[in-house]
């Protein structure tokens, strides 16, 4: 790896001007398991067919200072922002001048990550802040959290129902270097509350950039959340991100992850469901061009009893694109009753594009309902004929076809504005041939 | 309008037509029949541009163009309609959006400027009377969950609304039963008009009692072996296909 000793002398700074707490430990824990792992390569079993070691062949820049402006940030809302509050990150750090709370501190705490870490959240960071490591236990998740600085924290608090949804606009700046950002965040969804989240990426300039980070999700008894990740960012611009959502009370979890462009994208959703009687669903939708390459890996880990958990993704692959699906369901011994569904579908659309997909089933229980599917198919030549024959043309049959299969995803995402806007993305990603 | 010459079709290097010859005029209805594997669908499919069929030999000239130089939706926008015998579900498209797309994409093709959402409407529930069809149906998917007769009123109301100039109807009577049969080819003679020609493809003659063609054609083994007017059909049904077919299998003997 070329640029290991940059990662080192920037880590060593880091440490020398914040040299103490929780988050330092946690940082010299990370650099250490990340100088011992290293990044993983195609010979580890969850990476086979992600190769994440090709991104460090680049000489990046964690970057702290950019000139990155409101102009730019306005350039990048997403529909509905006005009802919304919007956390802009820039190279992977929480810009607090650049993001706009709306809701009232009584229904929603945003606040520095290093700050929630040493005042009245102390304890709660502590308990919650690298769970996930639990589960990501690879040099790509320790690299970001060797670099914890920048980070933000959320808490939605107990029963309150923010009037506002919460986006997140991650801003990578490659106007000069390739730009490397490892944004942490850690969100709590008390008691009875309801939280809304989306994220989305934009690389600036014409560099490579690549965007590794964690964010961790904490879900309290009763709770209502929403989660949304919309990747459509340009064909060099990489990204490894890992959702880690841990529904710790009898809660509802909803996600759906849309992948639309990118240089090598690897998603790791996890969801931990350590309370009984939780739902959740995961949906996923990849519609892949050019050279992209997108992975999805999902993991559920049912600890406790009478869970529901139901994954629906669904990827269309065309030109050399590579798409990988790697569902994982774990059921421990006393998540008895566990409800389990998991489906991948797929439409390949030309001979040089792949698609590697693999159900992964752990059951240690007896008495729970588990199952899954998964399909690769072509566009269907009967229903394409068919259309045809009605005089559509067949760029524009096809069209049609791809956005139907991409329609239940789509359905997924509940806010219209937000809704409306993905599917005019789909729309013009499908019909630019 | 369709003149189809010495049309010869192979699939899978197999040859299932072996050398049609074909007259149709406008305001003509003409029925093909023939007893199972003959090679009616095929006929159907070549005439419609189904690309898995290969035309070996012949030619088809359609409104004076060459017909087999056209794609599948050119030909559809020339005005050819083909009814299919099993009409496709495609969940997901609108059979609205669908229909709308195809009556502009033939508007588009004619140089016409493309119905405006108030003129669609007004057109579709003319249509949606004359074929009897329920609205409802049309909010759906493409023939998703449709009953057999529910899908083949579908095919129907789709050529009401495309206005095409030669309409195929392909085994349109197959699974349907007796009232299904008569609302459908009611339909299809409301749509009867001195410039629009069909072509009924079946195996029963029970369609003609309701669909009264000029010309009968009975075909078998890849070729037209006896035409005649709607006289033939009855003849065939009362004595069977074998009255005509066993004289040729005689021949082909000898």
């Amino acid at each position: 790896m070329n640029n290991i000793t940059y990662f080192k002398d920037q880590f060593e700074q880091l440490q020398e001007a914040n040299p103490k707490g929780t988050i330092a430990n946690l940082r010299q824990n990370g650099f250490d398991e990340f100088t011992k792992d290293g990044v993983p390569t195609y010979r580890d079993e969850d990476w086979k067919y992600t190769n994440v070691s090709s991104l460090f062949n680049k000489e990046y820049q964690i970057a702290e200072n950019s000139s990155v402006t409101l102009v730019d940030v306005n350039a990048l809302r997403l529909p509905g922002y006005k009802q919304a509050n919007e956390l802009v990150f820039v190279n992977g750090r929480f810009m607090a001048n650049l993001s706009t709370i709306r809701s009232e501190a009584t229904d929603l705490i945003v606040l520095p990550l290093e700050d929630a870490a040493k005042g009245e959240y102390k304890d709660i960071v502590a308990a919650h802040l690298n769970q996930s490591s639990n589960y990501l236990n690879n040099g790509i998740h320790a690299l970001n959290t060797s670099f914890i600085d920048g980070g933000v924290f959320v808490h939605v608090l107990k029963g309150k129902e923010p009037e506002h949804a919460v986006y997140c606009y991650h801003i990578l700046d490659a106007r000069e270097n390739p730009s490397l950002a490892l944004p942490r965040s850690l969100v709590l969804v008390d008691e009875s509350s309801k939280l809304q989240l989306t994220e989305s990426y934009t690389t600036l300039g014409s560099s490579d950039s690549f965007n590794n980070q964690v964010m961790e999700v904490v879900v309290k008894e009763n709770a209502y959340v929403e989660y949304y990740k919309i990747q459509n960012d340009v064909a060099n611009a990489s990204q490894v991100s890992s959702t880690h959502i841990r529904q710790i009370g009898r809660s509802y979890v909803h996600t759906v992850t849309i992948t639309l462009n990118g240089g090598i994208v690897r998603n790791n959703m996890n969801l931990v469901l350590d309370a009984a009687g939780n739902e959740t669903h995961l949906y996923g939708l990849y519609l892949l061009k050019g050279k992209s390459h997108a992975d999805n890996h999902t993991l559920i880990d049912n600890l406790k009893p009478n869970c529901f958990s139901n994954q629906l993704y669904k990827g269309i692959a065309d030109d050399t694109s590579t798409a990988v699906f790697n569902g994982r369901i774990m059921v421990q011994p006393d998540a008895q009753k566990t409800n389990a569904y998991q489906s991948n579908k797929n439409i390949l659309l030309s001979e040089n594009a792949t698609i590697n997909t693999k159900p992964q089933l752990e059951i240690f229980a007896d008495d729970v309902k588990c199952s899954h599917g998964c399909t690769i198919g072509q566009l269907d030549e009967e229903a394409m004929f068919y259309l045809r024959a009605r005089g559509i043309p067949k760029e524009s049959a096809a069209v049609l076809l791809l956005q139907a299969f991409a329609a239940d995803i789509i359905d997924q995402i509940k806010p219209e504005p937000l809704r409306s806007y993905v599917s005019k993305l789909i729309y013009e990603h499908l019909a630019i041939q | 309008m369709l003149s189809v010459k010495n049309i010869h079709a192979n699939i899978d290097g197999r040859e299932i037509l072996k050398g049609i010859n074909l007259d149709i005029k406008p305001g003509e209805v003409h029925a093909i029949m023939g007893p199972n594997g003959s090679g009616k669908s095929t006929l159907a499919s070549v005439l419609a541009g189904r690309e898995e069929y290969e035309v070996t030999e012949g030619a088809v000239s359609f409104l004076g163009k060459d017909l087999l130089e056209l794609s599948t939706e050119d030909r559809a926008r020339e005005g050819l309609f083909l009814a299919f015998q099993y009409p496709v579900e495609i969940p997901g498209v609108s059979t609205t959006n669908f229909i709308k797309a195809a009556v502009n994409e033939k508007r588009k093709y004619l140089g016409q400027e493309p119905l405006d959402a108030v003129a669609f409407l007004k057109m579709m529930k003319e249509k949606m009377a004359l074929v009897e069809i329920d609205q409802r149906l049309l909010s759906r998917s493409i023939n998703e969950g449709f009953s057999g007769g529910e899908k083949k009123r579908n095919e129907v109301f789709q050529m009401a609304m495309l206005e095409p100039k030669l309409a195929i109807m392909d085994e349109t009577d197959s699974g349907l039963d007796i009232d299904a049969l008569r609302i459908v080819a009611n339909g299809i003679n409301k749509l009867r008009s001195p410039d629009r020609a069909m072509l009924l493809i079946t195996h029963y003659q029970r369609l003609l009692d309701y669909i009264h063609p000029d010309f009968v054609h009975v075909l078998y083994n890849g070729r037209i072996v006896k035409s005649g007017k709607k006289e033939l059909a009855l003849e065939l049904e009362e004595k069977g296909y074998d009255f005509i077919t066993d004289d040729i299998d005689l021949a082909a003997n000898q």
